[in-house]
């Protein structure tokens, strides 16, 4: 299951993250942001216009992503 | 003492770390602000004296997430903390500023920068509101783990830096010796540090985050309160103003009666009242509304909820081919376009910044207040709408509603020729914080003296000129007709006619219009001027309302609106896009696109307002 996929308020563990390119500065970011294997992450909220983009927290800090931002995200299976 | 030299420090740390407030606390208003050399990212730089006297020079670094920089602000700081700048001594000292609230991310960064091999003091911020979480956070041992100093400060209070300021007496010299034990994974090394070092409640409450974003971001409900904050903005700009607007108006009046009563009639009198008063009074007027307006941006920004606004108008930026980044610049256009078009910095993405710079001068800027305030007092009469509604503020609503529409549109039309990549997002929504007093005051004082130095020179300057243009040649003996029209300045505006009559301009707008290319608000002071010269009595500041409403017609007056909801744009505003470009092609573009829809929208303005008989009787 991927980031987008989960619905607002739902809570989830990263297992990890997906590069698309050679050079994905998305998926860097992502990782510098705290989006590492292991963690933590909740949907807050989701944008008015087609739940685009969400609202996630990770740890203490929100993040607004997009949901094709999102996906790069692979989340681990519920048990 | 023994140092001569001032100690050359560097202030790092993430976005919203609280970095710019502690920079206030440490230097208070001994601030100088330019920009980096050869780029436009704003390099500011103050002086502070240590307990025991030292000096220290404090170089205040755009915030970073990471060393591997994304955007030309991070790679500022990536070229400035290696010492790798052109033009930069390489700081003696990193002080990187850490939120205590929020480790996880933080401490990363903090990593990085200690890793860089400099003497590096590491500041733990809003240690207050972490204790209040029920964080402990053992700061000697985090010391002991980094292997450099770790101070605490709360930048918001009053002496809330003085551990930071002791510190500095005597500063780390070596850089830091970090203990690393976790196979060089730079994670890993944070998750162990908070678990060593930080203990954290068993039962966290929810936080004030959770409460009011569910409000905040609602789709619903956050839109209302969106649209809501900016509807009392903007009213807000009218109402809050009019009391020290009167007070400054009849201050400018007074004292020119008072010149007028000591100088006898002659050229100097005319120069003194004509050309610089009521070139200069007629804007300095305006500064009310443009602090208040600045205050508005200053506390949404400063309170966190911007880029909330961001993230619920994402999607409507996004179908015009922008992202919610995009958002900040255009908001801060609101006040001037010049720091929104160097804002856009902080998008990543080449394209989605260029279109943001085009459309940026869309956006209402504070200099075009005092030309929509000036019209709308004239032609609009004050009444409510609906009970609650200043008739004025909903034009002055309406106006700029225009003009973001168009933006938008722009925007739109620019995307549809260009293949769609993916343009990122990923921006940080921070912790909600209540606006210290310093920030707000050192922010507002800052653009006051900018507002104030522009009256002072290129707008008094520009006054004088046309004062010149409209006095000189002085009409012959014996002429019957105004002054004005024998002067240079009328025969230009004559000149101007054929091209400017069919959207319904006066030749005294003609004349206006020129200055009005070097800043906006000019146009204003402008029209005081030809207005002043050419009537019989000179008192013009305080009269040009009634003498506007008396000789434009209505239709006159909104396509002068329309005129100045697109074009021009100011000098300064081109300049600025030449640096931020790079070159004078994006320049021609913008200015010719906007020169071309403001004459299409003020023909069809004065078209439709002669249809509907609002035109000259």
């Amino acid at each position: 299951m991927r980031l987008d996929e989960l619905s607002a308020g739902m809570n989830a563990v990263i297992d990890h993250i997906e590069t698309r390119t050679a050079d994905d500065i998305v998926a860097r970011r992502l990782g510098e942001l705290g989006f590492v294997p292991g963690e933590p992450v909740k949907v807050v909220a989701v944008g008015p216009f087609g739940g685009d983009p969400m609202a996630v927290k990770i740890g203490f800090t929100r993040f607004a992503l997009r949901r094709t931002e999102a996906a790069r995200v692979i989340l681990k299976e519920r048990a | 003492m023994v140092e001569t030299l001032p100690l050359r420090a560097a202030l790092v740390g993430n976005p919203n770390c609280g970095k710019t407030s502690l920079f206030n606390q440490l230097t208070g208003s001994r601030q100088k602000v330019a920009n980096y050399a050869g780029v436009t990212v704003e390099r500011k730089e103050g002086r502070l004296t240590t307990p025991a006297g030292r000096a220290v020079r404090l170089l205040d670094l755009p915030g970073a997430y990471s060393l591997e920089a994304t955007s030309p602000d991070e790679a500022v700081t990536r070229d400035v903390c290696a010492g790798r700048y052109r033009g930069e001594a390489a700081p003696e000292l990193l002080i990187c500023v850490l939120d205590a609230t929020n480790l996880r991310l933080h401490l990363r960064f903090g990593l990085e920068v200690c890793r860089l091999g400099r003497p590096t003091i590491i500041v733990l911020n809003m240690l207050d509101a972490a204790e209040k979480e029920g964080l402990k956070i053992d700061l000697p041992r985090l010391a002991a783990e980094l292997g450099t100093p770790v101070v605490g400060v709360v930048a918001i209070r009053k002496n809330g830096a003085a551990d930071l300021l002791a510190l500095l007496d005597n500063p780390p010299v070596m850089p830091p010796v970090l203990r690393e034990a976790d196979g060089g994974d730079i994670h890993a090394t944070v998750r162990r540090l908070l678990t060593e070092c930080v203990t954290r409640p068993a039962v966290a409450s929810e936080a004030l985050e959770d409460r009011l974003d569910r409000w905040v971001l609602h789709p619903v409900w956050g839109l209302v309160i969106l649209l809501a904050l900016m509807f009392v903005m903007f009213q807000a700009v009218f109402s809050w103003a009019q009391p020290p607007m009167d007070a400054i108006e009849s201050g400018m009046t007074a004292f020119g009666e008072l010149i007028r009563s000591l100088l006898p009639a002659g050229l100097i009198r005319s120069l003194l009242v004509d050309g610089i008063l009521a070139g200069a009074g007629t804007v300095v007027v305006f500064l009310p509304q443009i602090l208040i307006l600045f205050l508005w941006i200053l506390v949404l920004e400063e309170s966190g909820y911007l880029p909330r606004a961001a993230f619920l108008l994402d999607r409507v930026m996004a179908s015009a081919g922008l992202s919610g980044r995009s958002f900040i610049p255009l908001l801060s256009s609101f006040a001037c376009a010049v720091p929104g078009i160097m804002a856009t910095r902080t998008i990543q993405n080449p394209r989605d910044r260029l279109v943001t710079i085009l459309i940026a001068p869309l956006m209402t800027c504070s200099a075009r207040l005092p030309v929509y305030a000036l019209l709308i007092s004239a032609f609009i009469p004050k009444r409510l709408v609906g009970g609650v509604f200043n008739q004025q503020g909903l034009v002055l609503f309406g106006l700029y509603m225009v003009g973001i529409g168009s933006g938008l549109a722009v925007a739109w039309a620019m995307k549809r020729r260009e293949v769609t990549t993916e343009h990122p997002l990923l921006m940080e929504l921070p912790a909600y914080r209540l606006p210290s007093l310093r920030d707000l005051v050192l922010g507002l004082w800052q653009r006051a003296v900018i507002f104030l130095s522009r009256v002072g020179t290129i707008i008094v300057t520009l006054s004088v000129l046309l004062w010149a243009l409209s006095s000189f040649p002085a009409p012959p003996a014996g002429a019957t007709g105004a002054p004005i029209d024998y002067s240079l300045a009328g025969r230009l505006g004559h000149l101007m006619l054929p091209l400017f009559a069919p959207i319904g301009f006066t030749w005294q707008i003609c004349v206006a219009l020129i200055p009005g290319l070097a800043a906006r608000e000019v146009a204003v002071s402008a029209l005081a001027t030809v207005y002043a010269v050419g009537g019989s009595e000179t008192d013009a500041a305080s009269q040009l309302t009634p003498i506007l409403s008396s000789q434009w017609s209505l239709a006159t007056a909104l396509s002068l609106l329309a005129w100045y909801v697109y074009a021009p744009q100011c000098f300064a505003t081109l300049a600025v896009i030449r640096r931020e470009t790079g070159g004078w092609k994006v320049v021609a573009q913008t200015a010719g696109y906007l020169f071309g829809l403001a004459y299409l929208a003020s023909f069809l303005t004065w078209r439709i307002a002669l249809a509907l008989g609002w035109g000259p009787s």
